[in-house]
């Protein structure tokens, strides 16, 4: 608790905004603004603008990159074309998540590696150890400043700020260089949402600029600055990962559900062996998506009950502002994943009925 | 920047108010409590009937990201529970001090009343938790 909080760029921002701070992974970070419910509401129906410089930004360069990220990580990263990112994860030896990221080319010999806030160190440490002798990389968090404009008017904002017409067609998961409202950035068409959007990557010293530029920009599409708390629900209600709640170094990417990004036939990769013979064996548990069907809000850590007993723990739970639902993840044995199920959730001493339910609970 | 706090209720170190009405006291949380947990999304509270006792925990409030527990300012018999809550939790946010109170309760000790805080000291004692 002594330690002091890490500011981004945009607090003195964030405070003239009225939002509220609060300690996230030893950041000062806005939870919120107006409220977690309109401001979920407002990337749903219009657009959000969210702070999220605290991310990790790792630049592996040279013409080793590619190659280099590519024994790290679970995901075919050999085959990634210039301009265009994926989602992994990085595991360790025992095929346990270290870490989720978004791995963008940026350039032929430049990638991008974009980890959470909370395993910076981590992830910079098991680079520092594991990658390949002779790859240039740095630690470019503290220089980088993250944006995230997402919602449906997205687009819209971005054209009002003058943006190219290569920016605003930029499809899914694709990143270019582009200069907007006189700030050079790496433009991504990347979120964490469930909504289309982007993230913007700028120098630190370019925050406040590129932040007034867009609320400013977006105010006829109704965009509104958006806290970490409504980007929790919305990240739920899409089924993104939540790193340190639905994947840890507890868990492993096939029960998680995240066994497309894993590519045991695309080469060597640290936790590659381990992973190929949890395969084989077939992974005991799963990660399901449920809803409560009595009244009550799971949350992470509340047991899962099968008959009444014990079988797993919720990892994640709130109320789901759009699908107007109170839903959760949690690992439960493999014969209990079927959709329809019927759990329960221990809440407070007390039994409160779930099922099962097929996921992303929302979708755009 | 501090609000000012009704002058007619009294008030706990949880965060709740207590207002008398005739034989009963009427409960609720204080707009410092509404503003701690954001929008409220759940209140889970006991039936009429059910015996609370003071300073422990009667029911749970929840936001969309946080639980918190709800203290009884007073020992005694709940009289009556806020219904509509179940249906507009939100009512909570939108009026703390009218629509969005949690319960009635007819206590069985009036002198426990003498030992919660009047506004004045509420908001002496709402200084000195922030900063």
């Amino acid at each position: 608790m002594s330690e002091a909080l890490r500011e981004t760029s945009l607090t003195d921002e964030h405070r003239a905004l009225g939002a509220r701070l609060v300690p996230f992974a030893g950041w000062r970070m806005p939870v919120q603004y107006e409220g977690i419910k309109k401001e979920h509401e407002a990337v749903r129906t219009r657009a959000g603008l969210f702070d999220v410089s605290h991310m990790g930004e790792l630049l592996v360069e040279g013409p080793q990159a590619v190659a280099a990220v590519d024994r790290l990580v679970t995901n075919d990263v050999s085959k990634l074309e210039v301009g265009r990112a994926l989602y992994t994860v990085c595991c360790n030896e025992a095929g346990h998540i270290l870490d989720d990221l978004i791995v963008y080319r940026l350039e032929d010999e430049k990638v991008l590696v974009v980890c959470n806030a909370s395993n910076r160190d981590k992830i910079v440490a098991h680079f520092a150890k594991n990658i390949s002798l002779g790859t240039p990389w740095n630690d470019v968090s503290d220089a980088w400043a993250l944006l995230a404009l997402q919602g449906p008017n997205a687009v819209a904002v971005m054209r009002n700020l003058g943006a190219p017409q290569d920016v605003l067609e930029l499809p899914y998961f694709h990143v270019t260089h582009a200069s907007l409202a006189g700030v050079d950035l790496w433009t991504a068409r990347t979120g964490y949402t469930g909504e289309d959007g982007f993230e913007l990557f700028c120098a630190s010293e370019d925050a406040v600029s590129l932040w007034r530029a867009l609320l400013e920009a977006g105010e006829p599409q109704g965009l509104q600055p958006v806290g970490l708390g409504a980007r929790d629900t919305l990240r739920l209600e899409a089924r993104l990962m939540l790193y340190g709640n639905d994947i840890t170094e507890e868990t492993n990417p096939l029960e998680a559900g995240l066994g497309w990004v894993v590519k045991l036939d695309a080469g060597d990769f640290i936790g590659r062996k381990a992973l190929q013979a949890i395969k084989a064996a077939g992974p005991q548990r799963k990660l399901v998506g449920f809803e409560m069907t009595g009244r009550g809000i799971a949350r992470h850590g509340y047991p899962i009950l099968a008959d009444g007993k014990p079988v797993g723990e919720v990892t994640s739970g709130s109320p789901g502002p759009t699908v107007g639902r109170n839903i959760g993840l949690g690992y439960v044995p493999r014969a209990l994943g079927k959709a329809g199920t019927s759990l329960g959730i221990e809440i407070r001493g007390k039994a409160v009925d779930a099922v099962v339910v097929r996921t992303p609970f929302y979708k755009r | 920047m501090m609000a000012t706090y009704p002058r007619d209720l009294q008030y706990t170190r949880e965060h709740e108010w207590a207002r008398i009405e005739g034989d009963v006291v009427r409960v609720g949380i204080t707009a410092y409590a509404v503003e701690q947990l954001g929008d409220v999304t759940l209140v889970d509270m006991p039936a009429p009937g059910e015996d609370v006792q003071a300073h422990e925990r009667f029911g749970d409030i929840e936001s969309v990201k946080t639980v918190s527990e709800l203290f009884a300012p007073v020992s005694g018999e709940v009289v009556d529970v806020n219904g509509a809550l179940e249906s507009s939790p939100e009512l909570v946010n939108e009026g703390p001090y009218e629509e969005g109170w949690l319960v009635t309760i007819r206590p069985s000790d009036q002198g426990e009343l003498e030992g919660l805080m009047d506004a004045a000291k509420y908001e002496e004692y709402l200084g000195t938790l922030d900063g």
